[in-house]
């Protein structure tokens, strides 16, 4: 069994808050963005926040740091929008590859870190698979229903390169986040099982989706028991939801599928509703006692937070989570067996 | 029974749809079927989307909680129609929100279809038919896809037909699904094949039974698995009576449920509550699907005639002899019964006042009522060639009493010249488009085949014809027909021209053709179609008018055509050679023929064919469309293909028996390398005999997707490795002859079925003799048919293509191909100035027996190419464009 399965068999492991939230504080500018390497680029690059693992490593070095200090298991690589179909806003698709490897690489950095000073605690680094900015099942066009901006194909593609260079840069686990279309996540998956035989390699796969709103349905229309069985041809490491919603609102659909799944079950919400500013601002004492009502219920084996979650955030929610046994899913009655 | 069951199966659309203790049966809708629904086939075709997509809306309203998708349809690009489909209906919340069931005979549209639906979906479906290698291929891609999957119980000697079959079949399939691609064994579905009972055949007794009793092995041994079938085919032989089949279905499915059936194909308006089938008609119909007695379908046969509901009619039923004599006359000209007709005629001839009278009158009131049929599409092609000979030989009977009386001519309502262009032999399409016509009261002109176009010209100006129609189907054959429209337009001829065969298409006619032509120009595919068409292009008062709007028609299709969008880019020669098919060469080991050199196969039994013969395609040239076998059981076309079947075995039986077509064969393998990337040498000890001339494909395709050519498949020169090829030639001679000598008998129906069954026969051998090859003559595949589990791996491997084909269009290969087979002399098929075989049952051919070797199409190519491939051919370029002009990127 890998250490990480061990892990899950052991505790309720904690998935680290927000980088962007984090990034904001330091107000990087346009310059910043660019540093040496990219002064002359002719794309605007503010924005472009998965660069700064190669523009300023040192940030992105810091904040995982600072999570894994808050009590963080897992850090996510800096990699949300690290695919040639997501770059592609800032004509940076041949750079896909070095972003991702030097991402992995920060994160693995920090990782090892920690685990030598604290052994009996290892620290894992998830490599971030985000959903790029196309559908796969949607048409962008209202006119024009059967039109797709984007194929299972080229999905496939991305994937499988990110996917590449995120095993190549260390990561241990793999992150399929913020699925909002299911038919994204399953081109993901299809890439990561190629690459996992082509390489002989067994590599643990994180899959979170998103319900985006009050109807208790992803993007694409799917309940989340109808996205739990779409998803679950592969031998996941964990399956759950992130973002959109604060975890007082989450938790129906984590009941909705922990019941049903063999797989643990993850959920990492947003501190909250964003207020009519944009900003999030459920605290840290309110957002952790949320989430413990999931812990008495049983219902989770990993957890963090999404937007507007920060170190303190996660330090509060690492120390409830202390306090709970893992649910029990199947990985732990074979492993207890 | 005890059902073994750990884990239920799983399914999505937009919701779940989980299928437990409790969810009792599984109903699958399949309305949007092309095969099943020539309504949602016109729809698709037609383009009308949104009605198509009110059909699957209804089945879902009904109830239905799977809804099966199927795009297989010869005329339709099934590829696209999937993704074009499954994309609109993932707009529509009250559709995908159940699952989608992917239905298709060809891998690529179940992976296209497979791409675009977000929930887990069913394949529809696999089989070990084409060997345990091609099914693991496909069972690990549908697992990564996320998808269940129904298994056909079906493997390399055929379709389970009885118990022991269904069993060992879905036993194999499992095994090999669960251990050695390590499918989810709940996501197994086993379709156990539904057949007909009460056929009135001993063999098709148990047919109910044996599923019935299949599906409770299924469900108790193989663990998880799930069992599913259409199960309107299990009534089939009482189409026609409705209260005996809703029966049926009710007292099947009580059963087959009671086993363990949990899925399937039921239409619910054919379904009676099992409890409100009367006690008696239970009996017989429980007697008959459980084979409970020896006489069980005789009684129900009696009992049904009883029940209320239309009867099912009696081959035997003479009653309509009782009926007026024009009753009887139409009647045997809608059956094709020619048993009474000169009976019937003679009273006719008799009763008029003039013989001719009778054609014009009695025969013409009949062939209107079979046109009208034919036209609604009550009736089918075969239908309608048979009432043609019945209409003949009335015609033959009536002509020396017509002759008699003198200055009397037959008035018919326009002449017709018919040919096949020339350097093409295939008329079986062109046959049958005559005898439609000539039932309809057009007198027919048919020059037969190879005709020259001054031959057609100068026959359509001696005959005063009012129309031409050309049939052919090589490519080459195109540009006879766009040169002889051009020679009507300089002898300022004025008639209309129709186009048909099956190279022929709607867009070469309105691009190519029309342009050529000031008059009408027609293309024509299907012989229901010819009818009105001629109708409308001949009807002296509305003709005008319809030339202007079929001009204006094809003005409006050729500019859409040549704007249409999808705009192609394409590589040029040079980078698509460097972007060739890699094989390592290092490590493979050629297989040396076992025997080397030209050979001929002899004293072949056609009855050796038979198992080899593929059915669907012969159905086709009938105009019935669907998959052979479950086209026996269609809906719409089941009845008239199943007595079609029938006659073509009659036939085949006495075409065996009295050796009537003979089988003839060529083939040899030979040393052979690939030189200058694209052309394949061939040797005899190292000294050069042979050059193939292969073309690559340029079309601009993704990182890593190769541009193949077929000399890819054998090793370069450079490599050092000795590498071999083979070539072939099959003919089946004799079918003229055969067709010619019913023809002489006025049955045109039995010449054109015994060109088809020739047909048939000329692929079959292909077949036949490439499994010869691979297993014995050149050996590379010698262990193919043990079972050894291990061995097995190496079925099927190699490929066959022939020139004239997408791999390799250009027809002028053939010429390589006779000359180192020396094919004209040793068996005495030729080439006519076309490049087709004649005789017109033939096929030839190269292998490949590397295993990576596949088919491809090799689609467009440009310039560049053209200029290289005519100067290593050593021929003008004008030339080698003309062979390859469908071929050409630019036009």
């Amino acid at each position: 069994m890998s250490e990480i399965k061990q892990a899950l068999k052991d505790r309720i492991l904690v998935l680290d808050g927000a980088m962007g939230t984090m990034l904001q504080a330091y107000k990087f500018t346009e310059e910043d963005f660019r540093g040496e390497r990219f002064k002359d680029y002719s794309v605007p690059l503010q924005g472009n926040n998965d660069l700064l693992s190669i523009t300023q490593p040192k940030a992105i070095k810091t904040i995982h740091a600072k999570y894994f200090e808050a009590g963080a298991d897992i850090v996510e690589t800096n990699t949300f929008s690290g695919t040639t179909i997501a770059m592609a806003d800032y004509e940076m698709e041949d750079l896909v590859y070095e972003l991702n490897y030097e991402s992995a690489k920060i994160a693995k950095e920090v990782a090892i870190e920690f685990t030598q000073k604290e052994p009996s605690k290892p620290r894992f680094v998830a490599g971030a698979m985000g959903p790029t900015n196309r559908t796969a099942s949607m048409s962008p066009d209202v006119n024009d229903p059967g039109y797709r901006a984007v194929t299972f194909d080229e999905l496939r593609i991305a994937y499988k390169q990110q996917a590449e260079a995120l095993i190549d840069g260390g990561v241990d686990i793999l992150l399929v986040e913020t699925v909002f279309d299911t038919l994204n996540a399953k081109a993901a998956l299809f890439a990561i099982e190629e690459v996992k035989d082509e390489r002989s390699i067994d590599i643990p796969i994180m899959l979170s989706g998103t319900i985006t709103d009050a109807s208790g349905r992803t993007l694409s229309g799917q309940t989340a028991e109808a996205f739990l069985i779409s998803v679950s041809h592969i031998p996941l490491l964990s399956v759950g939801f992130n973002c959109a919603l604060g975890a007082n609102l989450l938790q129906p659909h984590l009941e909705a599928i922990a019941g049903k799944t063999d797989f643990a079950v993850s959920a990492h919400p947003n501190a909250g509703l964003p207020n009519a500013f944009g900003e999030y601002d459920e605290t840290p004492e309110e957002m952790g006692a949320q989430i413990e009502e999931y812990l008495k219920k049983n219902l989770i084996n990993i957890i963090g937070g999404c937007c507007g979650t920060s170190p303190d955030h996660i330090r509060i929610i690492a120390d409830i989570a202390a306090k709970y046994k893992p649910r029990i899913h199947a990985e732990h009655v074979l492993a207890t067996q | 029974m005890k059902v073994k069951q750990s884990k239920y199966m799983r399914l999505s659309g937009l919701e779940p749809l989980i299928l437990n203790e409790n969810s009792n049966f599984i109903n699958v809708g399949e309305r949007t079927n092309v095969a099943g629904s020539r309504k949602f086939l016109r729809l698709i075709k037609e383009e009308k989307f949104d009605e198509a997509l009110d059909i699957a809306r209804h089945q879902v309203d009904g109830g239905a909680q799977i809804i099966d998708i199927n795009m297989d349809d010869g005329l339709l690009d099934g590829k696209e129609s999937m993704v074009r489909f499954l994309n609109l209906i993932a707009a529509e919340p009250d559709i995908c929100r159940v699952p989608m069931m992917i239905d298709s005979s060809k891998w690529e549209i179940i992976e296209a279809g497979l791409q675009v639906v977000q929930g887990k979906c069913v394949v529809n479906s696999i089989s070990l038919k084409e060997g345990e290698e091609k099914f693991i291929w496909e069972a690990k891609q549908i697992k990564r896809y996320g998808a269940a999957v129904i298994v056909m119980a079906f493997d390399e000697v055929g379709q389970a037909d009885n118990y022991e079959r269904r069993i060992e079949i879905a036993k194999r399939s499992y095994d090999v699904l669960v251990n050695k691609v390590g499918f989810p064994s709940e996501d197994i579905i086993f379709d156990l094949n539904i057949f007909p009972v009460a056929t009135g055949m001993e063999e098709h007794r148990k047919n109910a039974i044996d599923f019935i009793e299949a599906t409770k092995w299924v469900r108790e041994n193989l663990e998880n698995a799930s069992v599913s079938g259409g199960v309107s085919n299990v009534s089939f032989s009482f189409r026609g009576n409705n209260t005996v089949r809703e029966a049926m279905h009710s007292v099947f499915l009580y059963y087959a449920i009671q086993n363990g059936m949990n899925m399937g194909i039921v239409n619910p308006a054919m379904l009676e509550v099992y409890d409100d089938i009367p006690k008696d008609l239970l009996e017989h119909v429980e007697d008959v699907i459980l084979d409970r007695r020896d006489d069980a379908t005789e009684r129900l046969l009696d009992f049904a005639e009883t029940v209320k509901g239309s009867k099912k009619e009696k081959t035997v039923d003479l009653s309509w002899r009782e009926n007026p004599l024009q009753d009887r006359i139409t009647h045997a000209l809608v059956k094709g019964i020619d048993a009474f007709i000169v009976e019937d005629v003679e009273q006719a001839r008799q009763e008029s006042a003039k013989p001719i009278e009778v054609i014009e009158g009695h025969l013409m009131i009949g062939m209107n009522v079979v046109g009208d049929l034919f036209g609604e599409g009550k009736m089918f092609l075969p239908q309608v060639v048979k009432s043609a000979r019945v209409m003949k030989k009335a015609v033959a009977y009536l002509n020396p009493f017509i002759e008699a009386e003198k200055g009397e001519e037959q008035q018919a309502l326009g002449k017709v010249l018919m040919a096949t262009v020339k350097g093409d032999v295939h008329d079986i399409g062109k046959n049958i488009v005559s005898v439609v016509l000539g039932c309809n009261n057009y007198e027919i002109v048919d020059l037969g085949v190879m005709v020259p176009p001054e031959k057609i010209i100068e026959t359509a100006k001696k005959e005063n014809v009012d129309a031409i129609g050309l049939s052919g189907l090589i490519t080459p054959s195109l540009d006879e027909m766009v040169y002889l429209a051009k020679e009507m337009e300089r002898e300022n001829m004025d008639i209309p021209l129709l186009i048909g065969g099956a190279t022929t298409s709607k867009a070469h006619t309105a691009v190519k053709i029309d342009t050529q032509y000031k008059n009408a120009v027609v293309h024509v595919n299907d012989a229901s179609r010819a009818v009105t068409v001629v109708g409308d292009l001949l009807n002296k008062q509305t003709s005008n008018e319809y030339v202007v709007k079929l001009k204006k028609d094809y003005d409006e299709f050729r500019e859409k055509f040549l704007k249409r969008g999808k705009e192609k880019s394409y590589i040029s020669i040079e980078e698509a050679r460097k972007r060739k098919y890699n094989i390592d060469w290092d490590t493979f080991e050629t297989k040396k023929p076992n025997e080397l050199g030209v050979q001929m196969l002899k004293q072949l039994s056609l009855k050796e064919l038979i198992p080899f013969i593929d059915w669907s395609p012969f159905f086709r040239s009938w105009d019935l469309h669907g998959k052979y076998p479950d086209i026996l059981t269609d809906k719409v076309v089941g009845e008239q293909a199943t007595q079609l079947f029938e006659e073509a075995k009659e036939m085949i039986q006495e075409v065996v028996a009295k050796q009537l077509l003979k089988p003839r064969a060529v083939f040899g393998m030979f040393e052979a390398n690939s030189i200058n990337e694209d052309d394949i040498s061939v040797q005899k000890k190292g000294e050069e005999i042979a050059i193939f001339r292969t073309l690559r494909q340029q079309l601009k395709k993704r990182e890593g997707v190769p541009n193949h050519a077929l000399a890819d498949f054998i090793a370069p020169k450079d490599s050092g490795k000795t590498d071999y090829m083979g070539a072939f030639c099959v003919a089946i001679f004799g079918a003229q002859e055969l067709a010619d000598s019913y023809k002489a008998k006025d049955d045109d129906y039995s010449a054109i079925m015994a060109q088809a069954i020739a047909d048939r026969f000329a692929e079959a051998f292909a077949e036949y003799l490439h499994k010869q090859v691979r297993t014995k003559h050149w050996g590379y595949a010698s262990n193919e048919d043990l079972t050894n589990d291990e061995l097995i791996k190496e079925t099927y491997k190699g490929i066959r293509p022939a020139p004239g084909y997408p791999a390799c269009p250009d027809h002028l290969e053939k010429e390589t191909i006779w000359e180192l087979l020396d094919v004209e002399k040793i068996i005495g098929v030729t080439l006519t100035e076309s490049l087709a075989m004649w005789p017109a049952a033939a096929v030839s051919g190269y292998y490949f027996a590397n295993p990576e070797a596949k088919y491809f199409g090799l689609g467009k190519i440009t310039d560049d190419q053209v200029t290289d491939y005519a100067s290593r051919k050593g021929i003008e370029k004008s030339v080698a464009r003309k062979w390859l002009h469908a071929n050409l990127a630019e036009q």
